[in-house]
């Protein structure tokens, strides 16, 4: 069998005295869409912002436990934090384009990585547009403010700016809650084509999302990892009686 | 009972009312006396022309000219200092930390300091001190950088108008949505990457509205500048930093407290009034519209 | 350096995640902490130099005053370049004569200047007379003091009432549509320069009130007080209305709920329960005219008398420096008595300063805390 892409051991979080995480062990494989459902404030946020270290702009986190991707153990000491996140990228629930032009808002990722040839440039930003699916919407207007963008395009347009940047593994934090019906269509659709080439941990409130677009599926509830497994079993028949209430909607 | 309450309370409102439509009263007829006073006198010519005959008559061209170029050099060292001390309070500062809140602290400090107290830092450490040193270490007995001109007028006035840049930059970084510095970050951007190139260009309207603010602060000031560097009557502009320089407010003061002919000038003091008032009015009115967008974009 | 987006196939190595140090990070971190820490530096430059300048007055030893020559650029009426002194051998500059400036000054005002170590300085600081021009100089505090205490006196008296009112019309009875224009209004008023305000002062309010009361002296501490009072007053108003709509509305509710009028509300509840905003207020208020140089200059007539009578001229502490530090020569005993001076005034206003943060800080925490 493949070797994870990411294994987790024993991951503990505190918001100063209050835990968020309790002792989460779990093995996320490579190339999946892999879900993590739960109902609101039970840390599915928290512990998607771990595999980033986007926790640590927080002055009172305090992470303990180990997060190896690809056998590295991403809260070493010795990692650069700002080469990981080039690594693992990120989709925000809402979407958060900088108001900037659609182009520049792509060309940030490259740009930073001191990329300044105008070809090069343009050939990452139209790939990456059309990876996310979003090309053919906004190829003649490029270099008007992303802020024009509807919001599923905006949204489509922070995924393709995440990609620019080229990672393996790709967070998203409930990317369609707050679109409409079609908008979010295109971008399970595209998660599913994603996945080919990326490893994907969606957090997502709805759970025909879940069952529709992903591979694994992980429940978590208070800050604790329920079950998890192929998604298939956890909707149909799963192991435990609170992933059942929360999948039945028993609760949550 | 309750008609004597009502009466109280008509009074009560009504003294309250009349407080405030007292002073708008007497901002209104203020304004009126000036520009009554000064539209005569008042034209393109006045604005561009030199004094003449020992100030009775004639423009004051030297003295606009003298304020724009202190509040110009006041502005190259005011507006980096004041932006970067901003960026070090929101961006870099951990608000417990004892550096952050002595920093506030100065800076509030600052800003309540009277206006004549710079002009004595100005006189004992810029003119004295640092003048002097010039002085000696670059020309020997000379004296030439030890004297009020219009360098070290320029740096008095950039101390007193910091505050006011610190606070409009401070307040336009802040509304720089925390969401778009989260992206930036998880796209593999540094700290100082996020600040100059999302932070910095989102506050410009801020660093604007501080830059006005100042200008507006230092255009009016006249006290700073009463021994550092103004001076009545120059026949010639200033053309280098150690030059002295004619000043708008400086102008009016003289002129109402010392002029040979109080009678005859008037008409000229009204008008240079005028001109002042006009000056920080727009600038005021500018900033002001510019940071109620900034607040509405907050929002 | 591998670049992870030219390189499709790339997998990051152990190598390129290790914890790089980036140069452009530590500068501009240290950079700007560094400028930032400068503001700390400028507050205790301007204390040790205001001060170093009044240290020769407690140096009793010295026996004569360095007249340091001054050569100014002075270009009088067709390029001369002279230093015109007077006939006292005072340098002036900036200033074409004395002779009509508008002091209605009682203190004799002689020619000769004796730059003599005046050993007696310190002691005369608290005498009752501020002669620093003449024979013996004089440099007697006490009339400054009292002049400024009876500016401020009668600007806070002017202005508090009516800034207080105001804020409380504006905040509690106004409204929103009229408040919208009060607050912008009076903010403008802000933004007059003192100057402006002196020479309105001067040239229209002193007659004005010379009509209407038929005092003698043109210039007093009742006209400064009027006109400092515009000064004081944006800055009471502006904060006593924050003070008021920062009340909590739980507070306005509930007293309303009890079935109390509006004004009975404004009055009884909202404004006690600003007292901590509205006392800052004030504070800063008196801060603002204790250390107003502009219009003390041009409205109160620059007379050092002690007086009771609000219609005798008065000076002030700042407007004393402004007056007269253009006209004394760098370094002698004038010179650091003017510094003193300044010294006084910043030491005042620092403490009023800090006294209005920490009580309003302490006591505003324990009002809404329930003491």
């Amino acid at each position: 069998m493949k070797e994870p892409k990411i294994k987790i051991h024993d991951l503990t979080l505190y918001y100063g005295e209050k835990m968020a995480l309790n002792s989460i062990t779990i093995d996320i494989p490579g190339n999946e869409v892999t879900a993590l459902i739960g109902p609101s404030g039970c840390g599915k946020s928290t512990f998607l912002r771990t595999l980033n270290r986007m926790n640590d702009l927080i002055p009172s986190v305090k992470v303990s436990g180990e997060v190896l991707v690809d056998s590295l153990n991403i809260y070493d000491q010795q990692i650069d934090v700002v080469n990981l996140r080039k690594k693992i990228g990120m989709v925000f629930q809402k979407s958060n384009p900088f108001t900037k032009s659609v182009y520049e808002n792509v060309a940030y990722g490259p740009r930073i990585n001191g990329i300044s040839e105008k070809k090069k440039l343009n050939e990452i930003v139209e790939t990456s547009l059309k990876k996310a699916f979003i090309w053919e919407e906004v190829k003649d207007r490029l270099h008007d403010s992303a802020m024009g963008l509807s919001g599923g395009q905006q949204q489509r347009m922070c995924i393709a700016r995440a990609l620019a940047v080229n990672p393996e593994i790709i967070l998203m934090d409930e990317p369609a809650s707050a679109l409409d019906p079609i908008s979010t269509a295109k971008i399970e659709e595209l998660i599913f084509e994603l996945k080919k080439n990326y490893t994907i941990i969606i957090v997502t409130h709805n759970m025909q999302q879940a069952a529709r677009v992903s591979d694994l599926t992980t429940f978590f509830y208070l800050g604790e990892l329920i079950e998890y497994g192929k998604t298939k079993k956890i909707f149909t028949s799963p192991d435990k009686k609170q992933t059942e209430g929360y999948i039945t909607g028993r609760f949550g | 009972m309750n008609r004597k309450n009502r009466i109280t309370g008509t009074l009560f409102i009504g003294a309250a009312a009349f407080s405030a439509f007292l002073i708008i009263a007497v901002i209104i007829i203020l304004l009126v006396v000036i520009i009554i006073g000064g539209k005569d006198t008042f034209s393109w010519k006045f604005l561009t022309s030199f004094p003449q005959d020992g100030m009775m008559k004639g423009g004051i061209f030297p003295a606009i000219y003298g304020t724009a170029l202190l509040v110009l050099i006041m502005s190259v060292a005011a507006v980096p200092f004041g932006t970067i001390t901003a960026i070090y309070l929101t961006e870099y500062a951990s608000e417990k930390s004892i550096l952050a809140q002595t920093i506030r602290f100065a800076v509030r400090t600052l800003a309540t300091v009277p206006s004549i107290i710079f002009g004595l830092f100005g006189l004992g450490f810029f003119i004295k001190f640092v003048g002097g040193q010039m002085d000696s270490v670059f020309l020997g007995d000379q004296l030439k950088w030890g004297q009020p001109n219009i360098l070290w007028a320029s740096l008095t006035m950039a101390l007193l108008t910091l505050p006011v840049v610190i606070v409009s930059v401070e307040e336009a970084i802040r509304a720089v949505p925390r969401e778009m510095r989260e992206a930036s970050l998880a796209l593999g951007a540094t700290k100082w990457e996020t600040i100059r190139r999302i932070v910095i260009p989102g506050s410009r309207s801020g660093i604007m509205t501080g830059t006005i603010l100042a200008v507006s602060r230092g255009a009016g000031e006249v006290a700073p500048i009463l021994f550092t560097g103004a001076a009545y009557y120059l026949a010639t502009l200033p053309v280098s930093l150690s030059d002295q320089f004619m000043n708008l407010g400086y102008h009016i003061y003289i002129m109402a407290t010392q002029s040979a002919n109080v009678d005859q000038t008037l008409p000229i003091q009204f008008a240079t009034t005028l001109v002042l008032l006009m000056l920080t009015f727009v600038l005021n009115l500018t900033a002001v519209i510019i940071r109620s967008r900034i607040r509405r974009k907050a929002k | 350096m591998d670049n992870p987006i030219e390189n499709k196939n790339f997998i990051f190595s152990n190598e390129s995640l290790r914890k790089k140090f980036r140069l452009s990070e530590f500068l501009s971190e240290k950079i700007i902490t560094g400028v930032a820490f400068l503001s700390i530096t400028i507050i205790i430059l301007i204390f040790f130099f205001v001060f170093r300048e009044t240290l020769p007055l407690f140096n009793q030893k010295k026996e004569a005053i360095k007249i340091e020559s001054v050569q100014k650029q002075e270009q009088y009426n067709g390029g001369e370049t002279t230093v015109r002194t007077n006939a006292s051998g005072q340098e002036q500059y900036g200033v074409t004569t004395n002779d009509t400036m508008m002091i209605a000054n009682q203190a004799k005002v002689e020619d000769s200047v004796v730059r003599e170590a005046d050993e007696a300085t310190i002691k005369s600081l608290i005498a009752k007379e501020w002669v620093p021009v003449s024979d013996r100089p004089r440099y007697g505090l006490i009339p400054l003091l009292v002049g400024t205490l009876k500016i401020t006196l009668l600007a806070i008296l002017f202005a508090a009432p009516i800034a207080i009112l105001a804020a409380l019309f504006s905040a509690s009875f106004a409204p929103y549509w009229l408040r919208e224009i009060i607050k912008p209004a009076i903010e403008l008023l802000a933004g007059f320069p003192s100057v402006v305000i002196g020479f309105f002062a001067l040239m229209v309010m002193a007659s004005f009130f010379q009509n209407i009361f038929g005092y003698d002296t043109r210039l007093n501490a009742f006209v400064g007080g009027v006109a400092m009072a515009l000064a004081a007053i944006p800055i009471i108003f502006t904060i006593t209305e924050d003070a008021l709509t920062d009340v909590p509305h739980s507070y306005t509710e509930a007293s309303l709920a009890l079935g109390a009028s509006r004004w009975q509300t404004a009055l009884f509840v909202t404004l006690p329960a600003a007292t901590p905003g509205i006392f800052a207020a004030i504070l800063l208020g008196i801060g603002r005219v204790f250390g107003e140089t502009m219009i003390a200059l041009m409205a109160t007539g620059n007379a050092a008398i002690i007086s009771v009578n609000p219609f005798e001229s008065v000076r002030t502490l700042a407007a004393t420096i402004g007056a007269e530090m253009a006209e004394v020569v760098f370094g002698d005993t004038h010179y650091s008595v003017l510094f003193l001076i300044g010294s006084l005034l910043f030491i005042f206003t620092f403490g009023l300063n800090a006294l209005a943060e920490f009580y309003v800080k302490g006591r505003l925490v324990k009002r809404f805390q329930g003491k």
